[in-house]
């Protein structure tokens, strides 16, 4: 099992599988899966507009799969995501529906930007600190902060930022926009996909140098692997912790950004839809690896606009079925190769 | 009768290295066979394939006259065959008789086991083999040799007749090894094959009835243990001469460099670990702790590496050069320039899936001569591994790419060893057990570092369970019983009693039971 084309054997039959599972259960819903097939792959890599879809949806995966990705590396299971992003949204909508319109773009972004950024890092923070000094588990403080932040951010939307009679926020001011690929290019014409990819390309790059090639992730792999070891290394566990938590929350505000700045332009009750838990899967699929997770981000959103765009011959729920299926069995296989080698 | 366990030209390989070689053996029934051989000769990796951990590359092993083909340490199970492995795989929280009927519960799912009939089974057994054991004991609260009874009560209770041990007293005191060695004899009195790894030539002279000496991944001879000498067996097993103790010039101790002034410790439990602890150390001096382990020799090296920091229960001081260490960090305390060898390699010292040379800079990642911008300069790590790796001995061929895990264990230990004694601006060394699992070759060069350490002026505290290698190499020995240092033998003593070797040895036996 050492031979690299063996390695890639195990996971490539895995997704073969997948595949047959699949048409195996559209089959049973009364569908032609051929169809199916053709029709997911037309209107995502078929068309520029779909494409564009795809890549806005991986961006936010990406964001939200990094703020899962980076604590996992000190075995910490960050399930916040999804509350970091809430945070990180309402964050960014209401700073950037409060800067002065006088201000450049180039002014405007980067501080609704680091709002965002902020607020994610701030909320993953508390339940690092309650780690630290409570040894609370962080899978249960992350899931609770994910209640709290559903209930933060729609009671501030409903009682204070909503426009009367709407559900969402004031717009932004124009100059916080992120200007799409198709306004700045006439690239992916008329779909939502705008520069925040290039920040979640380079931010899977710094995390892969920050991870292998720096000492803070020495340091941070070691208290990952061995927290014993690492303590009597000098290695302080508590500052690898907050900021690990501190950095993957960052990560998620970026993602929120994304979805607010980048394509909404306001804050909306539900806009998140699931993009936070979405991340976990995006995650675990790539085993966590800064590089892997940008495939996995790619063909995450490549189902979640495929499932949408199959809607009226695959029911929703059929299709969530199906993805979970197929992300079982990916990592099944890598647990199965990491166990043979 | 057929032999049990015959192995036929065995061979296996790790990609291009082959750890064993066309290997040939016979192991009687009824026998303590003994396996001896140089750090990375491939014992672990013979033993291994025998109890199906390891599928060989090639070759046929043949139990009892059947061939067999093992995939897993289950098909060995079913041949009788048990290892007891030298990281024991124990459920800590359990006790005793249940870790013992684990996985093995003779009852349905969910109903209660039976307590009472578990225990006798476990009483007579302990009694037919001389294993003392407490079933109602907890495993967390047991000592190594304990721990270790409870596994070869697991295999028996497995009915495993063929049993081996990957070297099994490496971590045991010489009174545990004893006892250890009473069972084993008493197996095999009694029909079972005992196969067992050691660097230890004495206690492989005394209670083997076969040695088998391996180099290289070879089988080089295989003789009766009767008759045979300890330097018969060095010439052996390593091509060049090697010195059974090395030379001790007298030191020259200079000014006080610790000292631990009535150190109390109370566990989270109440207990009391360590009862008003105090000794010194000067530099240029070795000071060895001579005791049975659970004496308070862990709780004394954590509170010396700043592992009880911010801990409650702790009372007196420990003074590094007037510091006072108590305060400290881990982090804080290597930058004074302390160096220590844990006493558990795996959980403490190492990270098994990093390669060799992160190995080799763990602990000191924050030197900045290792340093280039926000990362390790090659070039200096580079420089590290090409000086530790051959003075050290380290058996490995690509220490940047190889995995620590990969390395024979006493060359993992070997790297640790080379990492804490060569920190630059060294002042103290802590030093536990730090030849464990080394073969006798590697030992006299670690034996020889640390003398030229104590040369250097460095202070030494040495931790050891081998009394003859604390006799050898210590300035002054302190007796370590429950929770203090119970004599001390002064510089004077120590000199003139390292010449009557046994006596010596019994002496300090008094003083730490
Ligand atoms: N999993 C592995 N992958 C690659 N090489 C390995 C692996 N396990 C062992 N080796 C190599 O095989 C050789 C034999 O190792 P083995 O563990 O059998 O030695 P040993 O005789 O038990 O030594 P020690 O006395 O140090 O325990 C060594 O060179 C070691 O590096
Ligand atoms: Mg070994």
């Amino acid at each position: 099992m050492n031979h690299p084309l063996q390695r890639a054997l195990v996971p490539t039959l895995s997704i073969l599988l997948a595949i047959l599972l699949n048409a195996a259960i559209i089959s049973a819903t009364g569908t032609d899966p051929l169809m199916v097939a053709e029709r997911i792959v037309r209107s995502t890599l078929g068309s520029p507009y779909g494409t564009g879809q795809v890549l806005f949806k991986a961006t936010t995966l990406l964001f939200s799969a990094l703020a899962v990705a980076i604590p996992f590396h000190l075995r910490l299971f960050n399930i916040g995501a999804e509350g970091q992003l809430q945070v990180g949204a309402i964050a960014a909508a209401i700073s950037a529906a409060s800067l002065p319109p006088s201000l450049t773009p180039w002014a405007a972004i980067p501080l609704a930007v680091l709002a965002a950024m902020t607020a994610g890092a701030g909320w993953a923070s508390i339940a690092a600190i309650l780690k630290i000094r409570f040894r609370v588990n962080e899978v249960i403080s992350t899931i609770m902060l994910n209640f709290i932040a559903q209930g933060v951010s729609g009671y501030l939307l409903f009682n204070h930022f909503a426009l009367p009679s709407t559900a969402h926020s004031a717009p932004i001011a124009e100059n916080a926009r992120i200007a799409s690929f198709s306004e700045l290019y006439g690239w992916f014409p008329s779909s939502p996909a705008n520069p925040s990819l290039y920040a979640a390309i380079a931010l899977s790059l710094g995390f892969w140098a920050l991870l292998y090639r720096t000492r803070h992730g020495f340091e941070m792999r070691a208290s990952g692997l061995q927290p014993l070891a690492a303590k009597r290394a000098g290695i302080n566990p508590a500052r690898h912790t907050l900021l690990a938590m501190a950095m993957g929350g960052a990560s998620a505000g970026l993602g929120a950004a994304n979805l607010v700045l980048g394509y909404k332009g306001y804050y909306e009750a539900g806009m998140t839809a699931g993009a936070g838990f979405s991340g976990i899967a995006t995650a675990l699929l790539a085993a966590a690896h800064p590089l892997w997770i940008m495939g996995s981000a790619l063909f995450m959103g490549l189902l979640d606009y495929g499932g949408l765009a199959v809607n009226s011959l695959v029911p929703k729920e059929i299709f969530q079925v199906m993805t979970a299926v197929t992300i079982l069995l990916v990592i099944s296989a890598t647990a199965l190769n990491r166990r043979n080698s | 009768m057929a032999a049990a366990v015959k192995i036929q030209n065995i061979t296996r390989k790790f990609g291009t290295l082959t750890a064993v070689r066309n290997v040939s053996l016979t192991i009687e029934k009824g026998t303590v066979h003994a396996i001896v051989g140089e750090n990375g000769a491939g014992k672990s990796t013979l033993t291994n394939i025998i109890s199906g951990m390891l599928p060989p590359t090639g070759g046929e092993l043949i139990i009892r006259g059947k061939p067999v083909r093992f995939t897993s340490p289950k098909d060995a199970a079913e041949e009788g065959i048990g290892m007891v492995h030298q990281h024991f795989m124990l459920a800590g929280e359990l006790r005793v008789a249940e870790n013992i009927m684990l996985g093995y519960e003779e009852c349905r799912l969910f109903s209660p086991l039976n307590r009472k009939a578990v225990n006798n089974r476990i009483r007579e057994c302990a009694e037919k083999y001389s294993l003392a054991l407490n079933p109602d004991a907890r495993v967390s609260n047991l000592s190594v040799g304990e721990a270790q009874r409870v596994e070869i009560m697991k295999l028996l209770l497995r009915n495993a007749s063929i049993m081996i041990l990957d070297e099994p007293t490496a971590v045991l005191t010489p009174m545990e090894s004893t006892k250890l060695f009473t069972t084993l004899r008493t197996l095999a009195e009694n029909g079972h094959t005992v196969l067992f790894i050691s660097h230890k030539l004495d206690e492989v002279l005394s209670f083997a009835d076969t040695i088998s000496v391996m180099r290289k991944g070879e089988i080089v001879c295989t003789m009766p243990a009767a008759g045979a000498t300890k330097e018969q067996l060095a010439g052996r097993m390593v091509e060049r001469g090697v010195l059974l103790s090395v030379d001790n010039p007298p030191a020259t101790p200079g000014a006080e460099r610790l000292r631990v002034s009535n150190l109390c410790l109370a566990d989270t439990r109440g207990a009391q670990k360590l009862r008003n602890l105090s000794l010194s150390i000067k530099a240029g001096e070795i000071y060895g702790i001579a005791g049975v382990e659970g004496n308070g020799q862990s709780e004394l090296l954590q509170a010396l590496s700043g592992m009880l920091q911010g801990q409650k229960g702790i009372k007196g001081s420990i003074q590094l050069e007037g510091r006072s260490l108590l305060e400290l960090s881990p982090r804080q305390i290597t930058d004074c320039g302390v160096g220590a060898v844990p006493q558990n390699r795996h959980t403490e010292a190492v990270i098994t899936s990093f390669s060799v040379t992160d190995n080799l800079i763990f602990g000191r990642h924050r030197e900045p001569s290792l340093h280039r911008g926000a990362g390790f300069s090659h070039k200096a790590l580079q420089q590290l591994e090409s000086r530790l790796i051959p003075d050290y001995g380290v058996l490995c061929q690509n220490p940047a790419k190889q995995q620590l895990g990969a390395l024979s264990g006493g060359n993992q230990q070997k790297v640790v060893v080379a990492r804490e004694m060569t920190r630059p601006d060294l002042k103290l060394l802590i030093l536990a057990q730090p030849t464990r699992g080394v073969d006798i070759g590697a030992i006299e060069t670690i034996h020889r570092k640390i003398i030229e350490a104590r040369s250097r002026g460095v202070a030494i505290l040495l931790i050891s369970a081998e009394l003859e290698e604390l006799i050898t190499l210590s300035t002054r020995i302190g007796c370590i019983y429950n929770g203090a240092i119970s004599h001390e033998f002064t510089a004077k003593e120590c000199e003139l009693k390292r010449l009557e070797g046994v006596a010596f040895q019994k002496e300090i036996g008094l003083y730490i039971t």
